[in-house]
């Protein structure tokens, strides 16, 4: 009965420790709106405005007040949700990242579990037998994945499978314009597409999701497969393994109860580094198929300069990725049976 | 380094290089790449920026060995004389993430205290963002330029160098010949800059290895979508870019020519990496 608390404290502990995480997260950005060369005023006013008006923005976006009042101004905007006005779309900065996130996490989430899926097996087999041809393609895949540029493994699988063979729809977002997309319950198309019990769009909306997210998965493959196989190579080694192995359990009880049990651990903790680059080669991914997430709404508004629309999807995206780093490490916490158990 | 330990190395770098035949291979591409980088503009068979509507979206021949793209403009030159500016990014960004990151992380390592939190707390801000998008925000914030591209490039490379040099710091403040150094009245910043931080090298080298190839995906990832480098240029990234549109209707040589530069590029860093890893820590090989 001592566990529980013990492990519940310890994610108290956990979730105390992201504050200043989240503090410097804010005054970087903060210090990013701020960074502009030249007077943010005039280049919010744009190319054509007049003296008066750029004053007039400049009292309005409240720069003409001293840096830390103007700092604890924007963290009072930021708690009311406040990120400004998309210049491009005219529309409140989070007004549209909440529309387009469904996307992004459905392209994101998809790949990932792809990447799950390939490289955790491909780790197992690789350490469960060195040298042999598995694990040679487990080094290759690991040295390949990290070297293959996202954007360009992208055009490569949209060549082969789109122009080529004709498998695959054309690289233009989420849905085919011949389909409507399905009522919005979770924003992921196919799942809302099942739970309208329409299998023709889940079909396609499927059909759209599986090329950009083994592009984003074959990225993310391999800092997967190589922690597996690091770390089940060196819980094979363990004492306990040789003792359960001559108290004759099977091969495979071993190998599944004892030894992946313990290697997941530090799997899961490389899962952060997973996310930090998956995050960041999503954006790559959206503009290569016109996914509309929030990637390429950034992408889009770097264009255009819109300078409140790109800082509103760096913060965002920083919180997404302290919020994924969290669910890490309270998991680890609950799944390692060693934590708690000492006091 | 006597005589006998520089034979010494030699012989185990040949050793390395013919025991793992991907590390020779991973130098010999490393070679052509410096080659194309320094004597590029040189070697190439046509001016990479001249236009000539009347040879354009040509397939690779054997006047043009990548073919053309939309402007007539060869694909091999322009390949080929990207590579200069592709590299030189990286190496910026690399050569002062590294400066000044392992300034920091050996400040940090050897004195402990204040240095350590507040240099903590600064990489602890720089890792809590997508690095990706941390340098995205960073371009946008400071302005379009390729100097901001390489800015960025380090920003977001410099918590991998000062993490390594604060831990091989660290563990060697206590060191036997550390230790000496003080007794023989050396000040700390002297053992730090002299005793300690030569030691800390070998591991910085592979990490700069292999980071290099991470700075090079991560630029051309910038230009990609449209930061830093402008359009005549001739830049990896944004050649990929250029030619995405042509790939739906079967035009694929615009992109991938440029594509495979920029992989092997990567590629070969990555291996050097390993190699280097081979040859400064046998022990750490996974």
């Amino acid at each position: 009965m001592v566990r529980v608390p013990k492990r519940l404290r310890l994610v108290g502990y956990r979730l105390l420790q992201a504050i200043p995480v989240l503090i410097g997260i804010v005054v970087v950005s903060f210090l990013l709106t701020r960074a502009l060369p030249g007077d943010p005023a005039v280049y919010f006013a744009g190319p054509a405005a007049s003296e008066e008006s750029i004053e007039q923005i400049r009292v309005s976006m409240g720069l003409d007040r001293s840096l830390p009042v103007q700092f604890f101004a924007y963290v009072g905007d930021l708690l009311r949700g406040e990120l400004g006005q998309s210049i491009s779309t005219g529309q409140p900065v989070l007004t549209e990242l909440t529309t387009r996130l469904p996307a992004s996490l459905e392209l994101t989430g998809f790949a990932l579990l792809f990447s799950i899926a390939v490289a955790m097996p491909l780790g197992i087999l690789a350490a469960t037998r060195p040298n042999s041809w598995i694990d040679h393609l487990c080094r290759f895949v690991v040295t390949a994945g990290v070297s293959l540029p996202t954007f360009f493994t992208g055009l490569a699988l949209v060549y082969l499978f789109y122009f080529l063979l004709g498998w695959s729809p054309a690289p233009m977002g989420r849905l085919d314009i011949l389909y409507l997309s399905p009522p919005h319950v979770t924003g992921f198309y196919v799942i809302d597409a099942l739970i309208d019990g329409d299998f023709e769009t889940a079909r396609a909306a499927l059909a759209q999701l599986i090329l950009p997210a083994v592009t984003l998965g074959l990225f993310t493959l391999a800092p997967i497969a190589r922690m597996t196989r690091a770390a089940m190579l060196q819980v094979l080694e363990g004492d306990f393994i040789r003792t359960a192995r001559a108290a004759g359990l099977s091969g495979h009880k071993v190998l599944y109860t004892y030894a992946l049990r313990n290697a997941i651990l530090p799997v899961i903790t490389t899962l952060g580094m997973v996310f930090s680059f998956a995050l960041g080669a999503n954006v790559l991914v959206e503009k290569v198929f016109a996914w509309p997430g929030i990637g390429s709404y950034a992408v889009e508004a770097l264009v255009v300069s819109d300078y409140a629309a790109v800082q509103g999807f760096v913060l965002s995206m920083a919180l997404l990725f302290v919020i994924l780093n969290l669910l890490i490490d309270v998991t680890y916490t609950l799944v390692d049976p060693r934590l708690g158990m000492e006091d | 380094m006597s005589l006998s330990s520089v034979k010494n190395f030699a012989r185990h770098a040949r050793y390395v290089m013919t025991e793992n035949p991907v590390t020779a291979l991973a130098a010999l591409l490393f070679l052509l790449i410096v080659i194309a980088a320094v004597a590029g503009p040189a070697l190439v068979p046509y001016d990479p920026m001249a236009t000539d509507g009347g040879r354009a979206l040509q397939p690779p021949s054997w006047d043009h060995w990548f073919g053309t793209d939309h402007l007539g403009r060869d694909v091999f030159s322009r390949v080929v004389v990207a590579t200069r500016l592709d590299l030189m990014i990286s190496l910026a960004a690399v050569a002062i993430a590294f400066v000044i990151g392992s300034a920091m992380g050996a400040v940090a390592g050897y004195f402990g205290g204040w240095a350590d939190r507040i240099t903590g707390r600064l990489l602890d801000t720089i890792m809590a963002f997508p690095l990706f998008v941390l340098a995205m925000g960073v371009v946008a914030a400071a302005g379009n330029t390729i100097e901001n591209i390489v800015y960025a490039t380090a920003i977001i490379n410099l918590p991998f160098y000062a993490r390594m040099a604060r831990a091989e710091v660290n563990i060697r403040r206590h060191a036997g010949f550390v230790q000496a150094a003080r007794l023989s009245g050396n000040g700390d910043w002297r053992i730090l800059a002299q005793h300690i931080f030569p030691n800390t090298l070998p591991p910085m080298m592979v990490q700069i290895s292999l980071n290099m190839g991470w700075a090079i995906l991560n630029a051309a990832g910038l230009s990609f979508i449209g930061l830093g480098v402008r359009p005549p240029t001739p830049e990896w990234g944004i050649m990929v870019a250029e030619g995405a549109n042509f790939i739906v209707s079967g035009e694929w040589w615009l992109a991938f020519f440029p594509g495979v530069a920029l992989m092997l590029a990567v590629f070969t860093f990555n291996l050097l990496g390993d190699g280097l890893r081979d040859l400064v820590d046998p022990q750490r090989r996974t």
